[in-house]
């Protein structure tokens, strides 16, 4: 190893913590979620309660899920500066700059650089991905306003029946399950990728918090 | 006039009474009562208030407007059966214009629907079959000479308040779905500022007519509305909900064919397309065909006929999610994840021996 590498604390409890819920509740979501739009397991009797079981879970997921959401939105706020929103937004010439660089790094057009926190292009998936998920959140509360009059649904959700068909609801509820699917393959796989090149530590790092940066890289 | 039942036979003469200018037995009617008591969904105890309210009020004068429509609406009335439709007639309303069963015809016709409209002004209740159709100047629906708009202007206009029945009239029906031709709306965007109730669905349950005009009768007002002007008695909760094939849903007990063994054993038709979870309305409790049965009993998923442009929203009828648009006809959400999905694996497998074949720039620049 030609450079010094330090142990960085990157990624904070709390941000430790959300991400393997959220992971817990899309693996949950998914499988229930998949279910409930097309019975995949054959009930033999009455006496059984699959579908019952699948939407109880997929409900209590729901609901974990949006805790999870606000937990890391408030850490956003009071958290390192790698848990700040901040990170996510692109919108400055410089960090649009950053993302394209990334894009032609993971593209092998140029040599990569080690980050602390989130890349821009992460930052911006992530944005995206967030973004995703709140409309993932608001579906949901808005299908199950359908069954539930009261005013936490109504804000939750039941106020995109006035903006959407039900049906529509719940075709892009059911799509955008997909993308978020897609995004955690790519998620998982870029992580590897770039762990393997730059030897940060990172796939450790979501358990522990800790990254390797080297010294040259520091002040990124 | 008497009023016979099979029980009024058996028993012989019985207590009668007074409907206006009407008698009808007393059994009947005390049992007509309790049958609007209870799909208002009130107390068993509220049916002597409703007695109360029909003896003694004057029975309402009725005018029965029918558009674009294909008159299911009508046929639903005349086949109501608790009450039946000479009970709605004698006892609760004057039905004094509908074109389809009124035995004047032409120029008369007319006259007795405008004279409702003038001697009963602001007292008469108007309910519309059929959607309204506004392009062309709404030349595609005109009776004796005016447009379909032009007549309930008038006629609504002056109404106490108006029931569209069917979902025509309540939301332009089949007659609005894409393309939409002819510009045809519901009243309640055709005629703004009115007074109005919807009881949408292909055709209106008859029960929930009667009962919101005996509602009105009895309370002096309209039954507790949504946003979308139905009423909570009859839409305020999903066919799903009150389905009596749930227990087969939450089992998990799905019908997968037509005719396969779960539907012959009268499985949950979920995966069919029923749109029962989405659709408000009280098929399962009212049913249809004095309470003989209604689509999911008989086999066949709900279309959400009483939800807001189900022709084009609703669709397909037999399947659980809409197409995709954009996409082939055939391409299915599920179609398109796994396409997702696959395409997502194949560029990292791609990515990953891009990488595998490229490894030497990174490692001679000092990474290792």
């Amino acid at each position: 190893m030609k450079y010094e590498r330090g142990r960085v604390y990157t990624w904070e409890f709390p941000v430790r913590f959300t991400h393997w819920i959220n992971f817990l509740c899309v693996l949950a979501l998914s499988v229930t979620g998949y279910y409930v739009g097309r019975p995949f397991i054959h009930a033999y009797s009455s006496t059984q309660y699959i579908m019952g079981w699948m939407r109880f879970i997929h409900f209590v997921a729901a609901y974990a899920f949006l805790m999870s959401i606000i937990i890391r939105l408030y850490w956003s706020l009071v958290g390192n500066k790698h848990a700040c929103i901040c990170e996510w937004l692109p919108f400055t010439g410089e960090k649009l700059k950053r993302v394209a660089d990334d894009i032609k790094c993971y593209l092998f057009l140029s040599k990569s650089s080690c980050h602390v926190g989130h890349t821009a292009l992460g930052g911006l998936t992530y944005l995206l991905l967030f973004l995703v998920f709140l409309f993932e959140v608001f579906s949901g509360f808005a299908l199950y306003s359908v069954n539930h009059s009261g005013v936490i649904w109504a804000l939750l959700g039941g106020w995109l029946k006035s903006i959407m068909e039900l049906s529509t609801i719940r075709l892009y509820h059911h799509l955008f399950m997909y993308v978020i699917l897609v995004f955690a393959m790519v998620h998982v796989y870029i992580a590897w990728f770039s762990d393997s090149r730059d030897k940060t530590g990172l796939m450790g790092s979501i358990f522990t918090g800790y990254k390797f940066i080297a010294e040259k890289d520091m002040k990124q | 006039m008497k009023f016979l039942s099979d029980d009024s036979l058996d028993e012989g003469p019985e207590s009668m009474v007074a409907i206006g200018d009407k008698k009808v037995s007393r059994r009947d009617f005390m049992k007509f009562c309790t049958a609007m008591a209870a799909v208002l969904a009130l107390p068993e105890t509220f049916a002597g208030t409703i007695a109360e309210a029909i003896e003694k009020k004057q029975r309402p004068y009725v005018v029965w407007l029918e558009f674009q429509d294909c008159a299911g609406d009508s046929e639903s009335m005349l086949r109501a059966s608790k009450p039946t439709i000479s009970q709605i007639v004698l006892d609760v309303i004057s039905l004094d214009y509908h074109e389809t069963i009124m035995a004047p015809s032409g120029k008369q016709a007319e006259k007795s629907l405008m004279d409702v409209v003038k001697n009963q002004k602001g007292k008469y209740i108007a309910i519309v079959e059929g959607a309204i159709p506004l392009k062309d100047g709404g030349v595609y629906c005109c009776i004796g000479g005016r447009t379909a708009l032009d007549i309930a202007k008038e006629v609504c206009g002056n109404a106490a308040f108006t029931i569209n029945v069917g979902s025509c009239s309540c939301w332009g029906g089949i007659a609005s779905a894409n393309p939409n031709p002819t510009g045809a709306v519901g009243v309640g965007e055709a005629v703004p500022g009115i007074t109005y109730v919807n009881l949408p669905g292909c055709p209106m349950n008859v029960e929930n007519v009667t009962a919101t005009i005996v509602h009105y009768l009895t309370f002096g007002n309209l039954p507790v509305l949504d946003s979308r002007h139905r009423p909570y008695f009859a839409h305020g909760k999903t066919v799903h909900e009150n389905c009596e094939r749930r227990a087969h849903y939450d089992a998990g007990q799905f019908v997968r064919q037509w005719g396969d063994e779960g539907h012959r054993q009268g499985w949950c038709l979920y995966e069919m397309g029923c749109k029962g979870p989405v659709a408000h309305f009280n098929c399962p409790s009212v049913r249809w065909n004095g309470a003989t049965s209604w689509p999911v009993q008989g086999g066949h998923g709900c279309i959400a006929c009483a939800s807001d442009h189900n022709w084009d929203v609703a669709y397909p009828f037999y399947g659980r999610l809409p197409k995709v648009p954009g996409f082939g006809i055939e391409s299915t959400a599920d179609k398109i994840g796994a396409g997702l999905a696959a395409a997502t694996a194949a560029g990292l497998l791609v990515h990953g021996i891009g990488r595998a074949i490229s490894p030497k720039k990174d490692k001679e620049e000092g990474g290792e």
